[in-house]
């Protein structure tokens, strides 16, 4: 993985010392709280319900032992002994003090950590594709560019005060593991006829009040060109993007108010300059230097391995394993949605354990999903049972990843100063409803995704059911969204009707789900039958009761 | 209010006029809207004029003319509108700006170091930025990742 | 009732008396719109010193608050009952 060399190491101190001063400065009340604000969240500060929330980069969702073992050392000493797992690959703790906070920035700076743009109206945290470097089928591993941009936008002079946030993924596969159209910029590394490999970018997808999938601005942007690219992108954004409505100030709906043709024009005429100009342009050595440090581990060389099956080690190995691009590895997910349990929690326990398998399990390396789960990319299948066993002491070998109970969500209501309705306990509610391993897998592929608010931080837009909470006079309502998808098929979920009650809501996403065992073909996922048959029947399904009165 | 011009503690020879206001002599600051209405009054009075640009108005809007300009003001209305951070860009590189370029309104001590590096070289210093602060400001950061137009070596070149 | 949160330390609080209090069944109820308006103008005052941040009124009935979300900030984390004022009671 990416190691700093003395020049990022200085960069991120300076940064951590600049922000204590800020600290330092709102302590002594040199600077008001609307004036503090968008520099605390330009370091991941926030306010929230109960205390202040402070999000952790992990930069294109990789992280290493050492890392791991501070973050489990952060949450004991300055939080209450757990994080939580975010669906843009971040970590959060949920109560540190402000006084503590410059602390916590210096040590995470000793393991190559910040908390540098995790929020605020600037570039956000890059994301990437979790499987990087181990599947099969990506062109190329897409974390080099993924660190070229973080280094780009960091403290970028000209896009630090933008309309609004400004979130950018980055992926290689055919298959899309990043959300890469729910994104305000895609770039997707692609071969051209010539076997040349250079991007894809796509601009103007989001998710909030009002989602949009992005649409292709340029087919195929050469690899020296990229930064270039972007900064053409985001200037044009910084430039007209709205900014007398924070719900219509993102780059989806200037993108999608101008249009592909003027959009693109518009930033095809700031590229040319800034390309003419040259000083952003990569250099091959640059790209060589950092793609160094993803060079791919020291495989060994393995025979042909058969997965093992039967009892609970085989139920796991079939969820939760992916295949590896070298012979005799896999790539295992640890699923952080135990039934009935939180989604995205992890204890200082377990961070702590995990560290202490990585250089034995996964060459030293981690991940963190944009579903709320971490991933270990390099496991020998000859390692498996001794693995699970590991992970099922420290209660991480949950068997259903993919599965209906590998749910995503929110911290809503119970933690979130913007939440409209609590999200975890529904997510808990359902997950306990298909607890049943042999249903869960009856079910197939099937991805519900809660948010408890409209900003959609639980991507309920992308679900394949997804679940919005909305407050209706101080009461909790739930409205069920049908036929999102946030991977390569990508869609964007429709309402079905009227919210249901905090009670309800388990209910009805079951007999949605009945019905569509009862309406599917062989073979298709729910998302297909979905597809297949329109709205009517789920809708029909989910009210049945009710409608059968009013008739 | 302090005026910082290249660095340092200078006076400032202008004086920023309302729109609805009789034109004094000596250097003056007009609002593109009054540059527009009395341009050709105002080039020919043979003496500086600087044009003031609210954080909505870009600075393509005043064509060939930016050639007779010697100063163009941006309005900081909120410091959390970084608009002004792309006109200033904007002046240096597509339109050549050579002359001054003066920050103004509502923009704090944090954002300062940015503002040099995007091409501002005046600053309408604001009650809670004294001088020292301000040199305070541009210390904070010493490396950068990113090209701009103030040309300092960004960390990829210092790699080399 | 009137809460904000301790700058230095996030800490949700509840006005009582001219002053803060941690836990809602310490703090004032307000009967009339008047006093509590005129708390919250008095917040304010320890806004200005830099004491607390985003004072707010909200709405409660036979000392419980009406809103589910005052009622989790009174408490803590529904999913958590080892955590936030819940947790020391």
């Amino acid at each position: 993985m990416y190691r700093y060399d003395e020049f990022d190491a200085r960069f991120v101190a300076e940064r951590t010392e600049q922000f204590r001063f800020q600290v330092e400065r709102r302590l002594k009340g040199e600077l008001s709280e609307d004036q503090f604000k968008p520099f605390r969240l330009m370091n991941g500060l926030y306010l929230q319900l109960h205390a202040y929330m402070l999000r952790i980069a992990v930069p294109y969702g990789t992280l290493s032992a050492p890392q791991l073992r501070m973050l489990a050392h952060i949450a004991r000493k300055y939080d209450r002994g757990y994080g939580h797992f975010t669906t843009r690959q971040n970590l959060q703790f949920n109560w540190p003090k402000l006084k503590d906070v410059p602390d916590i920035l210096a040590e995470l700076a000793t393991v190559e950590m910040h908390a540098i743009q995790t929020s605020g109206n600037c570039v956000r945290n890059v994301t990437s594709d979790h499987f990087a470097g181990a599947d099969a089928e990506e062109v190329e591993d897409p974390r080099p560019v993924a660190e070229l941009i973080r280094q780009w936008s960091s403290l970028h002079p000209e896009f630090s005060f933008l309309g609004r946030k400004f979130k950018i993924a980055v992926t290689a596969s055919g298959h899309d593991r990043t959300a890469l159209r729910y994104h305000d910029a895609g770039v997707e590394i692609v071969k051209n006829s010539d076997g040349r490999v250079g991007y894809r970018i796509y601009v103007g997808g989001g998710m909030g009040r009002t989602p949009y999938l992005s649409y292709v601005v340029a087919e195929f942007i050469e690899k020296p060109d990229l930064l270039a690219y972007l900064e053409a992108i985001l200037r044009v954004f910084n430039e007209s993007g709205r900014r007398d409505n924070i719900y219509k100030a993102r780059i989806k709906i200037l993108a999608h108010t101008l249009g592909v043709t003027a959009m693109r024009d518009r930033i095809e005429r700031e590229f040319a300059e800034i390309k003419a100009a040259g000083t952003l342009e990569v250099p091959e050595k640059e790209c060589a230097r950092i793609e160094a440090y993803f060079a791919p581990p020291a495989f060994a060389d393995l025979p042909e391995t058969a997965l093992p099956t039967g009892g609970a080690l085989g139920d796991w190995v079939t969820s939760n394993t992916h295949p590896h691009r070298v012979r005799g590895y896999t790539i295992v997910t640890i699923s952080l949605k135990p039934i009935g349990g939180v989604p995205g929690d992890a204890s200082h326990e377990q961070l702590d354990g995990l560290a202490a398998l990585l250089d034995d399990f996964s060459l030293g390396e981690l991940r963190v999903s944009h579903e709320q789960n971490l991933v270990l990319p390099h496991v020998r299948i000859k390692d498996l049972p001794a693995l699970h066993e590991r992970l099922t002491a420290l209660g991480l070998a949950t068997p259903n990843a993919g599965l209906i109970t590998d749910l995503i969500c929110c911290p809503g209501l119970d933690y979130c100063d913007l939440a409209n309705a609590r999200s975890i306990t529904i997510a808990q509610e359902i997950s306990k409803r298909f607890a049943d391993g042999a249903r869960q897998h009856e079910i197939g592929d099937l991805k519900i995704k809660i948010s408890g608010c409209v900003n959609a931080c639980g991507h309920h837009h992308a679900g394949h059911i997804g679940i919005l909470g909305v407050d209706k006079k101080g009461v909790e309502y739930y409205q069920l969204l049908i036929g999102g998808s946030a991977a390569e098929d990508a869609s964007i979920g429709e309402i079905l009707g009227p919210g249901f009650g905090e009670h309800e809501i388990a209910d009805a996403v079951e007999r949605v789900v009945d019905a569509y065992l009862k309406l599917r073909q062989p073979g298709e996922r729910f998302l297909e039958t979905s597809r297949r048959l329109g709205l009517e029947p789920f809708r029909t399904a989910a009210y049945g009761e009710q409608r059968d009165g009013a008739d | 209010m302090a005026l910082i011009k290249n660095g340092t503690v200078a006076s400032d020879p202008y004086t920023d006029v309302a729109d609805d206001a009789v034109l004094p002599a000596g250097p003056v600051i007009v609002s593109l809207q009054r540059f527009r209405a009395e341009r050709d009054g105002l080039l020919a009075r043979n003496t500086p004029v600087g044009v003031r640009l609210a954080p909505d108005q870009s600075p393509e809007a005043l064509g060939g003319d930016l050639d007779r300009l010697p100063l163009v003001v941006l309005e900081f209305a909120k410091f959390r509108d970084g608009r002004p951070l792309s006109w200033a860009r904007l002046l240096r590189t597509r339109l050549k700006f050579t002359g001054e370029i003066r920050a103004t309104g509502d923009f704090l001590y944090d954002q300062i170091a940015f503002m040099v590096r995007v091409g501002f070289d005046a600053f309408e210093l604001p009650a809670s930025v004294t001088p020292a602060l301000f040199q305070r400001a541009l210390g904070e950061m010493t490396l950068v990742y990113q090209p701009s137009t103030d040309g300092k070596k960004t960390i990829r070149e210092l790699r080399d | 009732m009137l809460t904000a949160n301790r700058l230095i330390d996030g800490t949700v609080l509840y006005w009582r008396g001219g002053g803060w209090v941690e836990t809602l069944g310490e703090a004032d109820v307000f009967a009339e719109p008047q006093t509590a308006d005129a708390a919250l103008a008095a917040a304010k005052d320890f806004v200005t010193r830099n004491v607390v941040v985003n004072p707010y009124l909200f709405e409660v009935k036979d000392g419980r608050p009406v809103a589910e979300r005052e009622i989790i900030r009174a408490a803590g984390p529904s999913v958590r009952r080892d955590l936030g004022k819940q947790a020391d009671v």
